[in-house]
């Protein structure tokens, strides 16, 4: 969205295309005030930004065309079609002349016995579940990860009045901001550190879990522990989506900070394909305060490529947002996102 | 890594740190309206906190990542803070507030169900203990955006441990 | 329905309550929200068992990426519920093992 708003803005025609019933990515789930300054709508819960961006795009209705609940299936490199699918099977074909690729991020999951019972959700769905259609997700919830997602989807578990009978984090620490578990620990959430999940324990659904603490090579040691629980809620991480990138044959590379494999990119956040820029949890896995400005950079990069736009335009926007993105990864979790960065980002295409 | 250490790391303030420290007693003791004390220890890019102050009591960050600081002249206690922080970490309290015994803590609240005005609630620790109980004194909605800032009457020797309050369901 | 009634930040909006079976049973559901958080809301828990291990599977990634959640949704199969609006009248079942896509006469 962010990079559509920001191409739009610059004069461009834009196809946005999501694979969600609704536009708005992760953010229509967020129930919490977003971190950041004022830029970055500090203070404003998640879902309200989402809100805000929907409002603006209204605003290029004779330039903007949305498809929702579609999903683009395929980039054919040989002639640069992408070709999509609306729903189940209503197919067409679109060929942009430049392309964003915000797909987004995938979770991850441990392997575990019994990981395939009913009841065993991403942290996503669980929040797409509650935060989305108000559907109640489980009356007593194990929370597997204390990063960011998981610390704040126990916190809006709580909110829908569900019970949490415990964080399990594998560290020594917890990895997201430390007020969000202090938040979820003073209403008597215990954060069980240097844990992991053994096994989860029913027949045909989830009625329990195992946990079990490790050492520092990561092997169980000490007692069993036996937690009530119908649903476990894997927020052990994500990865990003980057299937399209990978057929288009843009330069990836594996960065661990990143959580995966990501295109490499340059400045404005183009591939080494030069009619593809990517953005967001698809380019690394960061937040996504960080992600909307990415957005931002990309869609300014597409217009400069494109013509759109005064070259002093182009370089005052990117500064800003280079600025924006500085100061967001300027914390203790941002360094971890600065090395990976490094690790992919080139100068110039040199195209 | 010891017991402390352990709890700090899970999210629980041991002690003064960087970013979450006491305000200076004598001043506290006098201040009508209270002073804010802040648990914010961890480097994050955030700012809110001062960009709301309306005193400047919230220092002016040189990099939005640094932890806040407090001019405790300029606290109001006017919980401005306490409404907007998006990570519910400043609380203010009041120790001038009614009789002996007594304070007055004003405290993000962001659950159902909503505390009444003149109930009792149960006060909560940074582990989510019950450690006393507390007489609401009003529930404002300062930004209008459905955190609530509670003011509750609580045990004045446990300012320093009480975070949160939990509506007792009635039997 | 175990819907959320009250909650301290969200309200919830729903659209049309529409009627559609599960296994045959009468549901209830708002039309246009995913099949998968209809049944969730309904009690239903499982919404296939696998070919080879006959393992229960259900809802799981909820942005139509995982496989988990495909069922039998009037007569096609492997269709992706948490992504697949649901309509009136729609008739949804547990899908047994493979999907056996009907041939066409």
């Amino acid at each position: 969205m962010s990079a559509t708003l920001e191409a739009a803005s610059l004069g461009c025609h834009v196809t946005l295309v999501d694979s969600d019933l609704a536009l708005g990515g992760q953010l229509i789930k967020q129930t919490h005030k977003f971190f950041g300054s004022k830029d970055e709508r500090a203070g404003t819960r998640g879902f309200k930004i989402s809100e805000i961006l929907l409002e603006e795009l209204n605003s290029y209705k004779g330039t903007v065309e949305v498809h929702t609940n579609c999903t683009a299936t395929g980039f054919y490199k040989e002639d640069g079609v992408v070709s999509c699918v609306i729903g189940e099977d209503e197919y067409f074909r679109i060929k942009p002349e430049k392309i964003v690729m915000a797909t987004g991020a995938q979770e991850r999951l441990l392997p575990f016995p019994n990981n395939h019972l009913p009841g065993v959700y991403g942290a996503g769905a669980v929040q797409t579940l509650m935060n989305v259609y108000g559907v109640v997700p489980g009356k007593k919830v194990l929370m597997v990860g204390a990063g960011n997602i998981g610390l704040i989807v126990s916190y809006q578990l709580m909110q829908a009045g569900v019970e949490i009978a415990g964080i399990v984090e594998a560290m020594d620490k917890v990895g997201g901001y430390w007020v969000h578990a202090a938040k979820t620990r003073r209403l008597g959430v215990p954060i069980y550190l240097r844990h992991t999940i053994r096994e989860a324990l029913g027949d045909k659904i989830v009625e329990g879990a195992v946990i079990q603490e490790i050492d520092d090579r990561f092997q169980p040691t000490g007692k069993e522990i036996k937690i009530d629980a119908d649903v476990i809620c894997m927020a052990v991480g994500l990865t990003p989506t980057c299937e399209l990138l990978w057929q288009a044959g843009c330069e990836m590379v594996f960065v661990p900070q990143l959580c995966g494999h990501v295109a490499q990119r340059d400045l404005f956040m183009r591939t080494s394909h030069k009619d593809i820029w990517v953005a967001g949890d698809a380019s690394g896995i960061e937040e996504a305060s960080a992600a909307m400005v990415e957005g931002r950079i990309a869609g300014v990069g597409v217009a400069k490529a494109l013509g759109h736009g005064e070259a002093s335009e182009h370089s005052g926007r990117l500064e800003e947002f280079k600025r924006r993105l500085a100061d967001l990864r300027g914390g203790e979790v941002g360094q971890k996102i600065c090395q990976g960065i490094s690790c992919c980002t080139v100068n110039e295409w040199g195209v | 890594m010891n017991e402390k250490e352990k709890l700090f790391n899970g999210g629980v303030l041991t002690e003064a740190r960087k970013g979450a420290i006491e305000p200076p007693r004598d001043l506290w003791e006098n201040k009508k309206n209270g002073l804010v004390i802040i648990e914010c220890p961890q480097r994050i890019p955030c700012n809110p906190c001062h960009t709301s102050c309306p005193t400047g009591a919230v220092k002016a960050f040189k990099d939005i990542n640094d932890q806040p600081e407090i001019d405790y002249e300029k606290c109001t206690g006017c919980a401005r803070c306490v409404a907007v922080c998006p990570g519910l970490a400043c609380f203010v309290v009041d120790l001038t507030w009614g009789g002996d015994g007594v304070a007055l803590m004003k405290l993000p609240y962001e659950m159902l169900p909503l505390p009444q005005e003149g109930e009792t609630v149960d006060c909560l620790n940074r582990i989510g203990n019950t450690v006393s109980k507390g007489k609401i004194v009003k529930v404002l909605e300062p930004m209008h955006d459905r955190t609530m800032v509670v003011h509750v009457e609580v045990p004045r020797d446990l300012v320093m441990d009480i975070r949160t309050i939990r509506v007792v369901k009635q039997a | 329905m175990d819907l959320i009634e009250k909650h301290p930040i969200l309200e919830f909006k729903h659209s049309k309550k529409v009627k559609f079976s599960f296994d045959g049973i009468e549901m209830e559901g708002y039309e246009g929200e995913p099949i998968a958080a209809a049944l969730h809301a309904n009690g239903v828990r499982i919404y296939r068992i696998t070919p080879a291990k006959e393992q229960t599977r259900g809802f799981f990634c909820a942005i139509g990426k995982c496989s988990s959640c495909f069922m039998v949704v009037d007569g096609v199969p492997n269709v992706r519920t948490c992504v697949t609006p649901l309509k009136t009248g729609m008739r949804v079942e547990t899908q047994l093992g493979k999907g056996v896509i009907p041939m066409d006469a």
